[in-house]
């Protein structure tokens, strides 16, 4: 259910807009993009496979957002201790609701 | 009249799974075969028996090659039966002298077919400088053995410099690979055309017997114990290689060496390098104070320049393989029971 | 490997690792369930339970298709390619799956026509190129690959390929968690949810998880630094009394799901009434089945089936694992009569089953190096 992998469309069949020809590493097959209707993927886009099939794009500003996110971990606990070790007012945030904020967009699409 | 030995081997049938070098193999070999053809106590198996004639020691191994297709990207099975015997020769510390060849042929099988191959044999065979002293040929009806069963037989003499024992492994000797795993699996698997993926890949069918050779000159009395890791793949080599000398084998991952194209295959198919067969690579444990020597002598000769250290052995976990990460996550690498199978979940 | 291995960065991963340790503390205890087999697949892989603090209790799921799949439907598959004129189609992950009268490829070395395909999409390609057979597919999986089955069978029905049908055991998840947190024993915390299927259904159908049953759930990667930063998430809902679903994700679940996906799904499946649930028993409404617009298609209505039910050996305690009351190693059968090699229950079969993962990747670890990871 669960083995899905990144790869690259390198062409669309000429004859049949929903097969493509996608690379993962150097490693070529035909998927069917039938499940993508919306937004149709380009040669150059990244989609995720599954059983040969593209589940979805790959959105690149995700990822990247994400990284950052990552590479921030446990800096903002680390600014916000040392600022209260000094002992300054205004400065007793709760290091967690720091960090919340900066994790972009989870805490802002809460359930409706 | 003393009893037959018992058999420990329970399976009611044979299946594929017995062929594929894991644990159904091992149960094989070592429930059914080992009990009745090799007397009580054979030793460690290893890939080459040595055999004691008039005061000189030989090594003698035989080995069968059946593969789907016949040729593939790299190579073809004349190939891999002229080095796969080559090769277990040279892991176990001899230089092959001679090979003897047996066919097995289906009837209906086109001459040219068997012609390339004879071809592909006699040119591995020049290549690795082993003269193929004779054989013997049986054809079969149509139907029953997918085109051409190969098997050789090889003898050989050891090299001076060397002695191959597992119980002489000791903690802190290092585990050496000769260069990347997966190729040979891979490019079979993708060449029955089944999975329809294509890569740029080729088996990495070719004799080790030069790099066994500048490894030995360079660090003979520090070699401790090779293999060459064909079906069942290098896990399957390493586990035999704990049980063997009852200590752990712990391997880091950022070391081992794979190809993008197989690490690709590998992940879209959800198989390990580890458990993929080879048939040009080798790996060998070598004694710490030889490490640096080995792996320069190996890098100087053809064909080794990605030869690694890819793990050592410890104490821990005794038996077993290990692998780790560089932020300090593990997991035991066993042997898989049969083929290594796509999957997709 | 782009998208893979900056989520497997060494360094990123100790970071994260260590700002788990920070926020999880030590006076607390945390149950998470991982729902999904690829998730624990992935725990296991990269050795995550190592570098997680002992407080942090990872508990797996039921969600592995093969391992809820009652052995009935796999003897059912085969009974009906033992016809010479059938070939039995399945995905890798089947075929050493044991029914009654051995796995799918045990048959095959009885002479059965028994293939691997990658796609279902191979599966139909091969009935184009043997007219003279019928393929027969057995399909499984959950939410993620159900939309591939379907689309084939659209394209199937497009070109009028006759000699292919599908005998179909895909589940849905949301019926399982809901058996999960419905149990008595029930000690959950909060729930690592499933990644792939969420980019078909996408989040709102977790969302009475987080209402109703009041346990945070958050849609999760597969890579290393997705499953460590879904615990990071979870850590932080859980610490402040929040329940509510988040998504991990982002490159590729969308909020809203795949419409194109559910769309197929909904014009080649309907739900079934009810289906058994290896170790889990009947639940309602938690399985699929083609149409009747699809009846040439369906296995099930071109050819006779056996209708055989299998009970499991009252020994074998796969629901309890299941449901995260027991670990693996602690039902009576584990190590001894149920082994990888010899399966006896569910979860012992596919290598993703919490007791396939738990004795493959763990239990000689903790045998061997006298260490017993809490999870």
């Amino acid at each position: 259910m669960c083995l899905a992998i990144p790869g690259k469309i390198v062409e669309i069949a000429p004859d049949n807009r929903d097969s493509a020809l996608v690379d993962v590493v150097g490693v070529r097959r035909r998927i069917d993009l039938g499940l993508i209707q919306d937004d149709k993927p380009v040669p150059g886009d990244w989609v995720l496979i599954h059983v040969g099939f593209a589940m979805s794009k790959i959105s690149e500003q995700d990822a990247t957002d994400q990284m950052n996110t990552l590479r921030m971990l446990g800096e903002i606990d680390g600014a916000v201790q040392e600022v209260q070790g000094y002992g300054l007012e205004g400065a007793q945030q709760d290091p967690q609701e720091v960090g919340q904020e900066d994790l972009p967009e989870a805490s802002q699409e809460k359930v409706q | 009249m003393p009893s037959d030995p018992p058999i420990r081997f329970r399976d009611p049938q044979i299946e594929m799974a017995h062929g594929a070098g894991g644990k159904a193999s091992r149960r094989l070999v070592e429930g059914l075969f080992a009990p009745l053809l090799f007397g009580n106590n054979p030793g460690p198996l290893g890939d080459a028996a040595l055999v004691d004639i008039g005061g000189t020691k030989i090594a003698l191994t035989t080995d069968s090659f059946v593969v789907k297709p016949l040729t593939f990207p790299g190579g073809s099975i004349g190939e891999l039966a002229v080095n796969g015997t080559v090769n277990d020769l040279a892991v176990s510390g001899a230089k092959a002298d001679a090979l003897v060849v047996t066919f097995v042929l289906e009837a209906g099988l086109p001459t040219s077919v068997l012609e390339a191959e004879v071809r592909a044999m006699a040119r591995a065979a020049k290549e690795a400088g082993v003269r193929v002293a004779g054989g013997d040929t049986k054809v079969v009806e149509h139907g029953k053995a997918d085109q051409m069963y190969i098997t050789t037989t090889g003898v050989g003499h050891l090299l001076r410099g060397v002695a191959l024992d597992p119980s002489s492994v000791r903690p802190g000797d290092k585990v050496l690979l000769s260069g990347p795993i997966g190729d040979h699996g891979i490019t079979i698997l993708l060449a029955r055309g089944e999975l329809d993926f294509q890569a740029d890949l080729r088996s990495d069918t070719r004799s080790v017997f030069p790099l066994v050779e500048a490894l030995v000159r360079a660090a003979g009395p520090g070699v401790r114990w090779m293999r060459d890791p064909t079906r069942g793949g290098a896990a399957t080599s390493l586990n035999e290689l704990a049980r063997d000398c009852g200590l752990g084998v712990v391997l880091f991952e950022e070391k081992i060496p794979v190809r993008d194209a197989v690490r690709g295959a590998c992940e879209l198919l959800g198989l390990d390098p580890l458990h993929i067969a080879n048939e040009g690579q080798f790996l060998a444990v070598i004694a710490p104070e030889y490490a640096d020597a080995a792996i320069n002598a190996l890098a100087l000769a053809p064909g080794g320049s990605e030869a690694q250290v890819i793990g050592e052995i410890r104490e821990q976990p005794a038996g077993s393989v290990l692998i780790t990460t560089l932020y300090g996550g593990s997991r035991i690498i066993d042997m898989l029971v049969g083929d290594p199978l796509p999957r997709i979940c | 490997m782009k998208f893979v291995d900056e989520f497997r960065e060494p360094e990123l991963i100790s970071k994260a690792a260590e700002e788990i340790r920070h926020l999880a503390g030590t006076e607390r205890h945390y149950c998470m369930m991982e729902v999904c087999g690829g998730h624990t697949h992935a725990i296991y892989r990269f050795g995550l339970k190592d570098i997680l603090p002992e407080n942090i209790e990872l508990i797996h799921g039921p969600g592995c298709p093969v391992c809820v799949l009652p052995m009935g439907r796999i003897d059912d598959g085969l009974s009906i390619a033992q016809d010479e004129n059938v070939i039995f189609a399945a995905f890798g992950d089947m075929m050493r799956v044991p029914g009654t009268l051995g796995s799918p490829l045990e048959h095959k070395a009885r002479g059965m026509d028994v293939r691997i395909v990658y796609s279902p999409s191979d599966a139909l390609k091969l009935a184009r190129l043997n007219p003279e057979k019928h393929v027969m597919f057995f399909a499984i999986g959950f939410e993620t690959t159900a939309p591939s089955t379907a689309l084939t069978l659209m394209r199937a029905k497009a070109e009028g390929i006759r000699n292919f049908s599908v005998f179909c055991n895909h589940v849905t998840i949301i019926p399982a968690i809901r058996a999960i947190l419905d149990s008595p024993d029930m000690r959950l915390d909060a729930f690592i949810g499933p990644g792939h299927v969420s980019t078909v259904i996408g989040c709102r159908p977790y969302e009475w998880i987080a209402k109703n049953a009041g346990k945070p759930i958050v849609i999760s990667g597969f890579e290393p630094l997705d499953i460590l930063q879904s615990v990071v998430m979870l850590l932080h809902q859980l610490k402040k009394g929040e329940a509510k679903v988040e998504n991990q994700y982002k490159r590729v679940v969308p909020w809203e799901g795949n419409p194109a996906a559910l769309r197929a799904m909904n014009e080649v499946f309907e739900l079934r009434p009810y289906f058994e649930w290896r170790g889990l028993g009947f639940i309602s409404q938690s399985a699929l089945r083609l149409r009747d617009s699809y009846a040439q298609w369906d296995a099930e209505q071109r050819f006779s089936v056996p209708g055989i039910r299998v009970t499991d050996p009252k020994a074998a305690q796969c629901g309890e694992v299941l449901k995260g009351v027991l670990k693996p190693h602690q039902c009576k059968l584990f190590g001894r009569e149920c082994t990888p090699e010899r399966p006896v229950g569910a979860l012992m079969v596919s290598s993703e089953g919490s007791c396939a993962a738990y004795f493959n990747y763990e239990h000689r670890k903790a045998m061997v190096t006298g260490l017993t990871s809490i999870a």
